[in-house]
């Protein structure tokens, strides 16, 4: 039988042998370890089952920062139409710093999109070749002796054992992977309890603790590029005292009668300055 | 000879193959022995890919042991370098 000498294949190979229940007497064993394998199925379709779950709920909490993102920009709008451009910073930071986690969420989800690829894939493995011990045990038991019956059952065994331990393996590796991602969602969450992404209005231009570290947090070159972006959308220069208010609905009775509905841009007469 | 890349499944190689294997892999293990991350993927992306291009997939209903088992292709360099350097050598 060849092998390789290598360190690596030498671990790996003893991982597996580690979770390969090994078979006592394949005579007697052989309807337990049939019994075995079908649990070890059940247990795949269960990891699956955690995977796909934890997979929604990091799907539901990309949808919830999704909202807040555009709920930051609309804020970081409002306020720098007002011309409260500190307070617009604020929530350009803190949508930044969603975004983010958004990111990352999207790329754990990708990663949890492999993972239950793969169980699922090693899942059907698995069940072929114990639909394959199944039958051939029987065959086995009907055409050799005892003594011989025993060494190729064992054999056998062996085969649908390593499959086993190797979607052990794979289940850990998932396992392990989901609760990297919980503890990291489970962050987020609390930046969301912390009201992070809360109505910034609510909040005056105020800096509080969750400011300072959002500073930290978000990345000062992308929230000026946002904040000179929304300016010039705006319309309003820097040099521009008079910011353009056109984001809240005009009071009634103060619109323009204009002549053919010009959009609300900055131009509109007679709206000079002095008012904060 | 038998070689199972872990998380995929098994493939049939010819016995003559296993000189460059060995190679393959000792690569692998002297990148991560190295400590640095450099070239990692591609050295195990190379023994890999040499598994799947030189070897035949054994069926799903065959029932075979490996002669070789191979980690999985995410593996991680901070989860080989566990494995397979110092005391990682006698698995957990």
């Amino acid at each position: 039988m060849a092998g390789l000498t290598g360190r690596m294949s030498t671990v790996v190979k003893a991982k597996v042998s580690k979770l390969l229940d090994k078979a006592e007497d394949p005579a007697e064993t052989l309807d337990y370890s049939y019994q075995k394998q079908v649990e070890q199925l059940q247990n795949v379709k269960k990891g699956i089952a955690d995977v796909v779950t934890a997979k929604k709920r990091l799907q539901m909490q990309e949808s919830g920062l999704q909202q807040n993102v555009v709920k930051l920009d609309t804020q970081a709008r409002q306020a720098l139409a007002a011309g409260n451009e500190a307070l617009a910073k604020t929530a350009l930071e803190r949508k930044n710093v969603a975004q983010t986690e958004l990111q990352t969420l999207d790329t754990q989800v990708t990663e949890l999109e492999e993972q239950q690829q793969k169980l699922t894939d090693s899942e059907q493995k698995l069940r072929a070749k114990i639909e394959s011990f199944r039958t051939k045990k029987e065959v086995i038991k009907a055409q050799y002796s005892a003594a011989e019956a025993q060494v190729r059952i064992s054999e056998a065994a062996t085969g649908v054992g390593e499959q086993m331990a190797d979607v052990g393996l794979a289940m850990q590796r998932a396992v392990d992977k989901t609760e990297n991602m919980r503890a990291r969602a489970d962050a987020v969450s609390e930046l969301e309890a912390a009201g992070t992404f809360e109505d910034l209005t609510q909040l005056g231009g105020g800096e509080d603790d969750i400011d300072r570290q959002l500073k930290q947090l978000s990345s000062a070159p992308a929230v000026e590029d946002d904040l000179a972006k929304m300016k010039a959308e705006l319309g309003s220069g820097p040099q521009q005292a008079a910011p353009a208010p056109q984001i809240s609905a005009p009071a009634p009775g103060e619109e323009q009668p204009g002549e053919g509905g010009e959009p609300a841009g900055a131009e509109q007469p007679g709206q000079s300055g002095g008012q904060e | 000879m038998i070689v199972r890349i872990s998380g995929e499944g098994q493939y049939r190689l010819d016995d003559a193959d296993a000189p460059r294997l060995d190679e393959l892999e000792g690569q692998v293990v002297a990148i991560v022995e190295r400590g640095s991350e450099d070239g990692f993927l591609d050295a195990l992306k190379g023994l890999l890919d040499y598994v799947r291009s030189h070897g035949t997939p054994l069926a799903d209903d065959e029932l075979e042991g490996s002669d070789v088992i191979l980690p999985p292709s995410d593996v991680s360099f901070d989860e080989a370098a566990k494995d397979f350097t110092g005391e990682g050598l006698i698995p957990d």
